[in-house]
């Protein structure tokens, strides 16, 4: 396995995930979620993970900060975070960082509240938990100006609502307070905006972009929607059946997306002003996470392998390889058997019809 | 995109099983309803065999036949009782009658206390039920208000209230329970004719000249029939528990009827000086309840994909 | 609040009025002359007549109901026919006897069902889990019966002599008796006296008589009295309590709040009391209000077996004695407890879910 996603000179990342598997043991058998994931973060920046619903980018975002229940399980890899494995802390101290310096909200806003309790005394929980002596009275306030400060109007008395009472918009609104609460270092954003609608979408992504350039916290943004990755992201790791399969600065993925997955995706948006015939789809759905393919687990649905007519995609997994600096991508296209770089066809072959 | 049509379909295996498949898979695959199916299947094999497995007849004194004398302990060969004593796997009751054979012919009796029944009381509710939700209107209403009345009372004490109007016995101990379980059953059924009625489909078929019995028969019971097997199973369970205790109050089967609860309120007095009379009929009650309730919980699990979906969450 | 909690009482109303009704009919329907059971079999039919004339017998059916609910309503419950006393003496002296009871037995069933019902949700799976699920399974197949006659064999007989020799019946040691805390208290208090009957039934409730008065002889004989049939009457509600605190706390714990809980860096335990439990309180206290019903029965048996003189057994007395009287007013005592718990579990169930709104 590559342990190839080395930081670039100079700036060390904040997070950098290695080989990561998180498995689900259930009955019908192993699923394999997340399947030898590696990424990083850096400081300050957003990083953006792309994929279809039930890729693995949710289960990736909740194994950083071990939130996996049974039957799932983090079987191997690492999680460095400003260069401590976390994966070797013991569960029990996740909870200092867990919402102190790495916090998370969700894609359901309103489901991710507690019902009973009031908005106000949830966000003063976070700043008692990792803050015992802190007066209720000073973290109450402090819990206001938050609401305030994401843009909660009349926050005074919002602070005694209910999660009922809240809008979706707002409800996420007091779940960014929530997660900002103590500065953490890092922030993922689990499809933040997918459960609201449009012009509320566009408010939350201000919103988080603000906070990103306010504190310098790094975001890891997890979201299917390339649109949103255009607007936020500085990189963005495209994931698919529990692997990265690209990995690249935001305009080298719409410039020169090299993954015939990717090619899909951008392909898939519906561009602004040209009528299209028929909006393209990638065809086929993903692979069965339990019966894995041996190689390659996009080769399936890859038009470009029926296209150059490779037959070891079905058989071989491709490495992850870096094919130009801070480019990776895993495809057979960019490589040979031998694991060398193959300087053929960049995916412009299929340009014929 | 020319290519899409020589693309390999995606290896999903998709297995094709009917509902009663995939509930019987499910159901076996928990420990409690194996455990309450194997317990059910040895009740039954018992109470089919039970001339062949009891020694004695049970309702026949010994005590002019063996040399015995009454509520004798249990007298088991294997645990060196004298060869020369005949055996006595739980002793003799106060008529000197063989309690194993009691016991084992209790069986048939809780058996058929527990379908008959709930049995009963299904056929009761379900006509009662159906008619409520598809008539509507002021009869919906006479039914379920009288429902309600019933289901307002706990139900144990109106199985006794009943009993003192009909009189005691084991048959009008059957109708007492069969009636408190009456409304569980007709609720059920109400509430997923109701739902069914809204469905386009009983329209549909309505307006193809079918008949309204025909519709609710065919179209609507069906789909109640989980739900109906899981409560009565559960219901099972309740009935044989609520008729021995009516049993044990004098009111419920008499003497010299081997029925465990009436066994144990025969002798529930001389239970500091021979408990094995205590003990037996009660652990039979507890045992063949048990199998009742483990396998209803079992089917309930099985039947309801919203449960069997928590071990798989996310 | 208070507009929520008059609307409720004042919706119980019509409730209560058709039990009554339910009532009155059921006592008339039970077969056989409450004269001949009152007189004997042997009673002339001129005593008959006198009786029946007394006890407003030969009356039409519904003049009977009307002279019954207007009784009722003044709270005149009648008089025994077996006893020829009042039957709100009777109420006064055996509810507070089902009362100890029922409220022993309930708060065992809670303090042990609620927290084995959160282990077997946490540790789901586990040995733990299985090992209370099995005994749960088992609890609710019990015949309390049963389990009460096997726990007075087991601790009065097999461990006599032992310190945990515990009586198979009755409330108190013979020789032992508890004295009202009005007696105590030398208060100015007898029958007759204004509010006679709500220190009698205060004083009934020993083990509060017995704490007031400082006497602890006569609290720890009672409740070593109570230890059995609370035990044997709590095993049903107990195992239902567990098994409905555990599926309600799986299905919180896989809420989305959870997770932020947990996202938050709060500690498991505290995940699970502060934001699982707070929320799978709502069914357990449904639950809880049903299983009134439930101990109820129970105590027509565990009474039976313990020899306790409370309602469930005198209540069975009366019906099997046809006792219009005490089956009437005692069914009008329980048709206005199960309406009060109700109400309680209907506001407690408001208080612990803010979503509900109480007007």
């Amino acid at each position: 396995m590559p342990a190839k996603s080395a930081a670039p000179n100079g700036n060390a990342p904040i997070l950098e995930v290695r080989d990561l598997k998180t498995y689900f043991f259930t009955e019908d058998g192993v699923v394999k979620a997340v399947d030898g994931v590696d990424f990083y973060v850096k400081h300050g920046e957003v990083l953006g993970l792309v994929g279809e619903s039930g890729c693995g980018k949710s289960v990736t975002s909740l194994s950083i900060l071990r939130l996996i229940d049974r039957p799932g399980e983090i079987v191997g890899g690492e999680v460095f975070f400003e260069g401590e494995n976390l994966l070797d802390r013991p569960l029990d101290s996740m909870v200092d960082i867990r919402g102190d310096r790495i916090s998370m909200i969700f894609q359901q806003p309103k489901s991710s509240l507690n019902p009973v309790f009031k908005v106000g005394s949830q966000i003063v929980e976070v700043f008692q938990i990792h803050d015992e002596k802190m007066d209720k009275a000073v973290a109450w306030e402090k819990a206001v100006a938050l609401l305030k400060r994401v843009g909660i109007p009349d926050p005074e008395s919002k602070a005694h609502a209910y999660p009922h009472q809240l809008s979706g918009g707002q409800a996420q609104r007091v779940m960014i307070a929530m997660a900002m609460a103590l500065q953490p270092e890092l922030l993922i954003a689990d499809e933040p905006t997918t459960a609201l609608d449009v012009t509320i979408q566009a408010q939350i992504l201000d919103l988080i972009r603000e906070l990103n350039h306010e504190t310098n916290t790094a975001v890891i943004l997890i979201t299917h929607d390339l649109g949103v990755i255009a607007e936020m992201a500085d990189r963005v790791a495209v994931m698919y059946a529990g692997q990265i399969v690209e990995e690249v600065s935001v305009e080298g993925l719409f410039k020169n997306g090299l993954h015939p997955y990717t090619q899909g995706l951008i392909k898939s948006i519906p561009v602004l002003g040209s009528v299209q015939e028929q909006l393209n789809t990638i065809p086929g759905s993903v692979p069965n996470l339990i019966d894995l393919p041996a190689g390659c687990r996009f080769a399936s649905r890859c038009p470009a392998r029926v296209e150059h007519g490779l037959s070891i995609c079905e058989e071989h997994m491709p490495n992850l390889l870096e094919v130009a600096p801070g480019h990776e991508v895993r495809c057979w296209l960019y490589e040979d058997a031998a694991g060398h770089t193959a300087p053929l066809k960049p995916g412009k072959g299929k340009k014929k019809k | 995109m020319t290519a899409t049509d020589t693309l390999a379909a995606p290896p999903q295996a998709v297995k094709s099983n009917s509902l009663l498949q995939l509930t019987l898979r499910r159901l076996f695959k928990q420990r409690n309803a194996r455990a309450g199916a194997v317990i059910l299947g040895f009740l039954i094999l018992v109470a089919i065999f039970a001339p062949a497995i009891a020694p004695y007849d049970p309702t026949l004194s010994l005590l002019d036949i063996e040399p015995v004398t009454i509520r004798q302990a249990p007298c088991i060969h294997l645990l060196g009782c004298p060869e020369d004593q005949a055996q006595h796997l739980m002793g003799l009751d106060g008529n000197a009658r063989d309690q194993f054979s009691r016991v084992v012919y209790g069986t048939r009796i809780s058996l058929f206390i527990g379908f008959s029944t709930i049995g009963l009381a299904i056929v009761a509710g379900t006509l009662l039920g159906a008619i409520a939700g598809y008539a509507g209107g002021w009869v919906d209403n006479v039914i379920m208000r009288t429902m309600d009345v019933l289901l307002a009372f706990p139900s144990f004490l109106l199985a006794i209230a009943i009993i003192t109007i009909l009189g005691r016995g084991l048959q009008n101990a059957l109708y007492a329970i069969a009636i408190v379980n009456t409304p569980h059953f007709a609720r059920l059924v109400r509430a997923s004719v109701l739902s069914i009625k809204e469905q386009e489909f009983v329209a549909a078929t309505r307006a193809l000249g079918a008949s309204a019995p025909w519709i609710l028969f065919r179209r609507i019971l069906p789909n109640a029939l989980p739900p109906l097997i899981v409560q009565g199973t559960l219901g099972i369970a309740g009935a044989i528990l609520e008729a021995a205790a009516l049993s044990f109050l004098g009111l419920g089967a008499q003497e010299p009827a081997a029925e465990w609860g009436t066994m144990l309120g025969r002798e529930r007095g001389q239970v500091f000086t021979a408990p094995y009379l205590v003990f037996y009929p009660g652990f039979a009650i507890m045992f063949t309840v048990l199998a009742f309730n483990l396998l209803g919980d079992g089917l309930r699990d099985a039947m309801d994909p919203r449960l069997s979906q928590v071990s798989k969450a996310k | 609040m208070t507009q929520y909690i008059l609307r409720r009482l004042l919706l119980s109303i019509p409730v209560l009025f058709g039990i009554l009704i339910a009532t009155f009919a059921i006592a008339r329907l039970i077969p056989g002359d409450p004269c001949t059971a009152a007189l004997g079999e042997r009673a002339t039919q001129a005593a008959c007549d006198a009786y029946n004339l007394r006890m407003g017998l030969d009356e039409p059916i519904y003049v009977q109901l009307g002279i019954y609910m207007r009784d009722v309503l003044t709270g005149n419950l009648g008089d025994s026919i077996r006893f020829s006393r009042p039957v709100f003496t009777i109420i006064i002296e055996k509810l507070p006897v089902t009362l100890e009871l029922g409220l022993a037995a309930l708060t065992l069933a809670i303090l042990v069902g609620v927290p084995a019902g959160i282990l077997s949700a946490v540790r789901r799976n586990s040995k733990v889990d299985v090992a209370t699920m099995v005994a749960a399974n088992i609890g609710v197949s019990m015949p309390v019966y049963w389990l009460g006659l096997m726990l007075a064999y087991l601790f009065a007989v097999l461990l006599r002599d032992t310190p945990f020799w515990l009586p198979p019946s009755g409330r108190l040691t013979a020789g032992l008796s508890s004295i009202p805390f009005y007696r105590a208290w030398g208060l100015p208090i007898s029958d007759g006296t204004f509010g006679f009957p709500i220190f009698e039934f205060l004083s009934n409730l020993y083990i509060l008589n017995s704490i007031i008065t400082l006497n602890f002889k006569v609290l720890f004989d009672t409740i070593k009295h109570l230890i059995l049939p609370a035990v044997a009457l709590s095993t049903i509600p107990m195992s239902i309590i567990a098994r409905i605190t555990r599926s309600s706390m799986l299905e919180v714990l896989g809420q989305d709040y959870i997770r932020t809980a947990r996202a938050k860096g709060l500690r498991e335990r505290l995940v699970v009391l502060r934001h699982g439990l707070r929320n799978a309180l709502l069914p357990i206290i449904t639950i809880v209000g049903l299983q009134v019903g439930t101990l109820f029965a129970g105590a027509v048996l565990t009474e039976s077996i313990f020899s306790l003189s409370g309602v469930g057994r005198s209540l069975f007395d009366a019906i099997t004695g046809r006792d219009y009287p005490v089956i009437q007013g005692f069914t009008v005592v329980i048709a206005v407890g199960y309406v009060i718990v109700n109400l309680a579990a209907d506001i407690s169930y408001a208080f612990a879910d803010p979503r509900i709104k109480l007007d």
